[in-house]
């Protein structure tokens, strides 16, 4: 047994920390709940930069533009970029669209699709969830009905993050209405500009702008299919468990505890450092045993992936108590900042960017990849055999 | 990063769950808390002839030559199985104290002994407060003539009225250094006075009254053993981390197979949300306690700078032993508050090993101490 990584693996993780070092700056930081259009273009063009090294897709096969290593180097960039702050850009083209075309996709559409994605040159958002799909997402009603050689789209998808960027969205709509719900779903990637798709802004509580997305008679060719259709739902599923990985979303709040940990230790509160304060040290110590234990499941799963298991519990155990160490750190840090932890990011007076005013907003983001609830349904069903 | 197990440590795993399955089931477990050592002498001397007790000591001294990995995998085996004996405290902590500490006649004197169970020790080291912290040691070894007189009451000392040798711990005359002083226990003067504690656990008070101990009976250097005692701690409390995983996956184990089975409101309480919920969180807290244990083992076996994941590992095991207790009588209920259902078994030991080798309180301000707070 080894954690460590090999000695090529650990000069690829200084030469991606270097890199981005070189490249960011404070500016482009993507403190918590601090999006900007200057951010997310300094992010594609880094995207673009970290492409020409062959960094991007570094865990891909190299006949489809990657680097051919494993999942392992992958996350290790994953890691560097949310430890750095990068703002991040294409994820649902390099985790999920990419990923499904690879494995279920005709040679036109990896020809097609996979370069531009690998070249950091496409935007990708996900239509799954709809108004009355979300912890159900099999119940989704957005219908593709077959139209001659096309297919034609009616209904409407949420919470579509990236929408304004995007290029295509990777969406699942039902195509046989009278199949089991998990059966009648098929996969498609369609062009965000094509005729009769429309968006509704959608801000979130972290500052990000999604939409609600409605497709009206939208008519798209045949070849928009990805994998058979009807199995839509297990294309999909098979390649959800990268999301559920999370080494960035664990590296973005490493980063921001790490910051706060120091600020505690050399803040000075009442003419001694926060750091002194019995109740501080006990809650941060704590908080550390939450933290260090959330990056090894997400290694473990990282791991898991590029031995070619299927992590599927272990993704669900990673995501819950990741998402459980997010609120518990933003909540005790909110408690030991008192009124300074009410100052936004944009203030100059507000602790360490602002980012526990941010983190704290965003660990209210408790559902994603399901909720806690759908995770704990997965282990006990999944992981543990427990009846349905 | 290869976090599997080699086939050796997968093959070592099944073979000490098929003997302890067969020859510790719970009902031994229940005649050995009422019998006066504690342990089963002769269970100890089949775990000798399966290489148990020399597992991670050199081949040279005896032992089976495996690593902190294999050792792990062992513990487990023995938490789940709840196997009562002095492994933990002789065989491991007082083996890689001598291993760590001692000069080449105490290696081969001792180290072979511990190996084949021959000889038991124990450490003498917490004192009336229950402190863990070496630093507050009061026992007081002074210089004499041909040696030490080592004086002072220790107060948790297992397995103490079968060991042959206690380790002491004690201040090296008025110095702030420790010395680790190898005391006979039949020695008139040390006391053992038997502690009554949770499972009838086998711990007693001991005290020395100006015991002697000649000059090669001293680990290492008089008033130099503060580092080795620490090694030797910090190794010992991943092996309990270890045995507190085993056991709360089983407890895992039987509460999901009990959810399984019983029936109430006409379906089996397993397919209630509620009670599924409870298992995942203990899956979580499981896989969550091994793996900070596996990592810390790894980094230790690979000389990297550990003392702050072994604290969190005792943390984060500590933690899933407290939840795998209220899960374990949660979803069993009524029946796992009766002596005659093994759940408290398992609960009254989950008590014994968060105390042991540092509690909660003792690692999270170590931690806090490493992280510069």
């Amino acid at each position: 047994m080894r954690f460590q990584f090999t000695q090529e693996q650990q000069r690829f993780r200084e030469e991606v920390s270097a890199f981005l070092r070189q490249e960011m700056s404070p500016e482009y930081e993507t403190v918590y709940g601090t999006f900007s259009e200057e951010k997310y273009w300094f992010g594609r063009a880094l995207a673009r930069k970290l492409a020409d090294r062959g960094w991007l897709t570094i865990g891909w096969p190299r006949e489809y533009g990657g680097g051919g290593k494993t999942f392992l180097e992958q996350s290790i960039l994953d890691e560097q970029i949310g430890y750095q702050r990068v703002q991040r850009v294409g994820i649902t083209g390099l985790n999920f669209a990419g990923p499904a075309i690879i494995k279920f996709g005709t040679e036109e559409q990896k020809k097609r699709y996979l370069p531009p994605i690998a070249r950091g040159d496409v935007e990708y958002c996900q239509g799954f969830t709809e108004p009355n799909a979300g912890s159900d997402l099999a119940s989704l009603q957005m219908r593709a009905e077959r139209d001659g050689d096309d297919y034609v789209l009616n209904g409407s998808k949420m919470f579509t993050s990236y929408y304004a960027h995007a290029d295509y969205i990777y969406l699942l709509a039902r195509t046989d209405p009278d199949a089991p719900k998990h059966r009648g779903i098929s996969l498609f990637i369609v062009e965000m500009n094509a005729p009769g798709i429309s968006t509704r802004p959608l801000p979130y509580i972290n500052g990000e702008v999604a939409a609600q997305t409605f497709f009206d008679s939208v008519r798209i060719p045949r070849s928009s299919l990805v994998g058979e259709e009807n199995q839509g739902w297990y294309h999909a599923m098979t390649t959800l468990d990268y999301e559920r990985v999370g080494l960035e979303r664990y590296a973005r709040v490493r980063r921001t505890f790490d910051d706060f940990v120091n600020f505690c230790r050399d803040a000075a509160s009442n003419g001694k450092s926060l750091g002194h304060s019995p109740l501080v040290r006990h809650k941060l110590a704590e908080l550390k045993v939450g933290m260090e234990g959330w990056g090894l499941l997400c290694w473990k799963v990282a791991w898991m992936q590029s031995q070619g298991e299927v992590p599927n519990a272990e993704a669900s155990i990673a995501f819950l108590y990741g998402t459980q160490q997010r609120l518990r750190f933003a909540q005790a840090a909110m408690e030991i900042l008192g009124q300074r932890g009410t100052l936004t990011p944009e203030s100059e007076l507000a602790p360490i960017q602002g980012a526990i005013e941010g983190v704290s907003r965003e660990s209210l983001h408790l559902h994603g990849a399901g909720t806690l609830e759908i995770h704990r349904n997965i282990i006990a069903q999944r992981g543990l055999g427990l009846p349905r | 990063m290869d976090l599997a197990l080699t086939q050796g440590q997968e093959m070592l795993r099944r073979s000490a769950r098929e003997f302890l399955e067969a020859e510790c089931p719970t009902t031994l477990v229940r005649e050995l808390e009422v019998s006066d050592i504690g342990y089963s002498s002769e269970l100890w001397g089949r775990m000798a002839g399966l290489g148990w007790l020399g597992l991670a000591l050199p081949v040279e001294h005896g032992g089976e030559g495996g690593n902190l990995i294999d050792q792990l995998v062992l513990a487990e085996e023995v938490g789940r199985a709840l196997l009562p004996s002095p492994l933990l405290t002789s065989s491991i902590l007082c083996g890689q104290l001598i291993l760590k500490a001692g000069n080449s006649s105490q290696l081969s004197g001792f180290l072979p002994n511990l190996a084949q169970g021959k000889t038991i020790m124990s450490l003498a080291l917490s004192e009336a407060s229950g402190d863990f912290n070496p630093g507050q040691v009061s026992a007081v070894a002074s210089p004499r003539d041909d040696g030490y007189a080592v004086s002072g009451a220790k107060t948790f000392v297992p397995y103490a009225v079968s060991a042959d040798f206690f380790i002491c711990v004690a201040r090296n005359g008025d110095s702030q250094g420790l010395t680790l002083a190898i005391i006979e226990a039949n020695s008139p003067r040390v006391t053992v006075t038997p502690l009554k504690s949770i499972a009838n656990f086998s711990q007693a008070q001991v005290e020395f009254r100006d015991a002697t101990v000649p000059r090669e009976n001293i680990l290492g250097v008089a008033g130099s053993g503060g580092k080795s005692l620490l090694q030797a701690l910090e190794w010992a409390t991943l092996v309990q981390c270890g045995e507190m995983v085993g056991r709360a996956q089983k407890i895992l184990e039987m509460v999901v197979d009990y959810s399984k089975s019983r029936i109430q409101f006409g379906r089996p309480i397993g397919t209630f949300q509620a009670i599924q919920h409870q298992c995942a969180d203990l899956r979580v807290a499981v896989d969550v306690a091994q793996t900070l244990t596996y990592r810390a083992a790894c980094s230790l076996i690979e000389g990297l700078p550990c003392s702050e994941e072994i604290a969190i590992a005792k943390a984060a095991a500590d933690e899933v032993s407290r939840l795998s207790t209220v899960t374990g009588h949660g979803i069993y209920a009524g029946i796992s508050y009766t002596v005659e259902h093994d759940m408290q078994l398992y609960s009254a030991r989950n008590k014994l090993a968060e105390a042991n080798l540092g509690n909660t309180v003792y690692h999270i301000d170590r931690i806090a101490r490493l992280m510069g707070l």
